[in-house]
């Protein structure tokens, strides 16, 4: 293998590069990217950079004495692979063949369906965290809908600059599907005790504003004065330009567990893989940011023929969120018949740990809520289920 | 020189925090000791309160590895290295000597207290 090209100039496709050239190889690297930003942390765009406490500098994810050695095409956007000879065609024209190609064109903000008033957001890209910044000023009446864990943190980041929250959420309690109705309705605490209003099983019919949003109408005939809104309503993978490829895509690109897809050179890692995971057995598409970080080293050695032996704890899926000055971190994986137990602490009065038991009585999954060391012992734990 | 506590209560795996100019993690690394700054430099996270893989410490939030020899990062999210500090360990009992610049040479202290561990 001589040159290798990635697809996705972020999280993945960064760390992909990286392991890349940790397993020594010397070739050709060139980096694709939509954005015009060179690779920046997403996690901070609904947190402290949307606060203001941490800049675009601060968010960048590249390191000013590292030399990857990579030819960054920026800016660009990948319109179709053609699989034989690996060649990616560019939005302008051009084309690069390599040897192996790496997949990692992640997610996009699902959108409300148009046409839209101005002041109606979604947040995915540091340009979207920017726009949405400077309306967040004191007093502005921010609807957020949708309680997952974008909206959940934009909505506490938001009522933290002072501005008047409210939260449409579909469900009974938010975060049901991940963290099951018990937790959800802790979640669900956090909010309305910071001050931020919740409306469970709101349905949202119109955004009332033709220039500019004024209000967010609901199904019950309610109206939600506004003066923005974020629709954090999910995320749908980056795969569409690989139509007729021969790439397996099926909710995002269809992996074994290393990353391979079913064309031999071409690997997909992070946000877009939909990968066999040894955790559950079955594939499963991850939103997770360590996941978009470790992937790739799997993938880099996979295609390289190396070894690679993570720690067996990188296997248990893991992701964290920030809301209202809370750690919540969760590991392994839920589902609806599992049940919940409080192992430590207390969720009424602070910090605590759940565990999630399937009906074997086998704990499947983690919460914990401000006690990271526990937590990081059960995902230790968790590990040797595989 | 800060007074950590007996080695007798820092088996392998273990970590503790003390206090010093700023608050100070020090480790137990199958046998090794070292002792680094507390506080992760991508966060606020508390180092001491990660798990040990190898001689490199798990941010307990976000997962960077930091090497417990040089305290520098593995990979994002922490791009700047932890301090390290020299461990010292006289009758059994644990001291850490803060000082180490950013990036320093080696500071394990595995010749002072190998023998008492094994
Ligand atoms: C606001 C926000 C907060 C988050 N907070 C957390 C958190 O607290 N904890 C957590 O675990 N995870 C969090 N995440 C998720 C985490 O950021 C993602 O899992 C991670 O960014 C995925 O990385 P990726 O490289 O796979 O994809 P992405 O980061 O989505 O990057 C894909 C890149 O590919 C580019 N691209 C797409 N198509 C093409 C194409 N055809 N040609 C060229 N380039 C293309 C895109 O423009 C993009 O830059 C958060 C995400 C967001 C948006
Ligand atoms: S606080 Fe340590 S990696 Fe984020």
């Amino acid at each position: 293998m001589r040159t290798a090209t990635v697809v996705g100039a972020s999280l993945a496709g960064l760390a992909s590069a990286r392991a890349l050239r940790e397993h020594g190889f010397d070739g050709r690297i060139t980096v694709i990217g939509e954005e015009k930003h060179a690779p920046y942390d997403r996690p901070p765009l609904s947190k402290e950079f949307l606060a203001g406490t941490v800049t675009e500098e601060d968010i960048g994810l590249t390191a000013d004495d590292e030399d990857l050695r990579i030819d960054w095409a920026l800016g660009r956007t990948a319109t179709a692979l053609h699989p034989r000879e690996r060649t990616v065609v560019l939005d302008d024209g051009n084309r690069v063949a390599s040897d192996a190609v790496v997949l990692a064109t992640g997610a996009r903000a699902r959108t409300l369906p148009g046409p839209l008033p101005g002041g109606v957001h979604t947040l995915r890209t540091l340009d979207d965290a920017q726009a949405l910044r400077r309306e967040l000023v004191p007093g502005a009446r921010l609807v957020v809908i949708g309680g997952g864990f974008i909206g959940a943190e934009v909505a506490s980041t938001a009522a933290g600059l002072g501005c008047e929250v409210d939260v449409v959420e579909a469900g009974s309690v938010p975060l049901q599907r991940v963290l099951g109705a018990q937790m959800g309705a802790v979640c669900a605490r956090l909010h309305t005790r910071n001050g931020v209003r919740l409306h469970p099983h709101g349905r949202v019919v119109e955004l009332v504003g033709s220039a500019r949003v004024t209000a967010v109408r609901l199904e019950d005939g309610r109206e939600l004065p506004a003066d923005t809104v974020v629709a954090g309503i999910g995320a749908l993978p980056n795969t569409e330009w690989l139509h007729g490829s021969g790439v397996l895509v099926d909710d995002g690109v269809r992996t074994d567990e290393a990353g391979a897809t079913n064309v031999p050179g071409v690997v997909a890692v992070g946000d877009c893989a939909n990968s066999h995971r040894a955790y559950t057995g079955a594939p499963l598409r991850l939103e997770h940011w360590t996941n978009a970080l470790q992937q790739p080293a799997a993938a880099a050695a996979a295609l390289l023929g190396r070894e690679h032996s993570p720690p067996a704890h990188h296997a248990v899926p893991y992701f964290w969120s920030d809301q209202y000055g809370h750690k919540i971190q969760f590991a392994g994986h839920r589902t609806d018949a599992c049940s919940v137990q409080i192992e430590e602490g207390d969720p009424e009065t602070g910090a605590f740990l759940a565990l999630y038991t399937d009906r074997d009585d086998e704990v499947t999954g983690v919460l914990a809520v401000d006690l990271p060391r526990p937590f990081g012992g059960w995902r230790r734990k968790l590990a040797k289920r595989i | 020189m800060i007074f950590v506590g007996e080695l007798s209560e820092l088996p392998p795996g273990e970590s503790v925090r003390v206090q010093g100019e700023v608050a100070i993690a020090v480790f137990n690394a199958d046998g090794e000791l070292y002792a680094i700054d507390d506080t992760c430099t991508h966060q606020d996270a508390s180092l001491s309160d990660g798990w040990l893989e190898g001689c490199a410490v798990e941010c307990p939030l976000h997962a960077a590895c930091f090497d417990l020899r040089t305290g520098q990062p593995s990979g994002p999210p922490a791009k700047k290295p932890v301090r390290t500090h020299a461990v010292e360990v006289h009758d059994g009992q644990i001291y850490v000597r803060e000082s180490a610049p950013v990036g320093a040479a080696p500071v394990g202290a595995e010749a002072a207290v190998g023998e008492v561990v094994r």
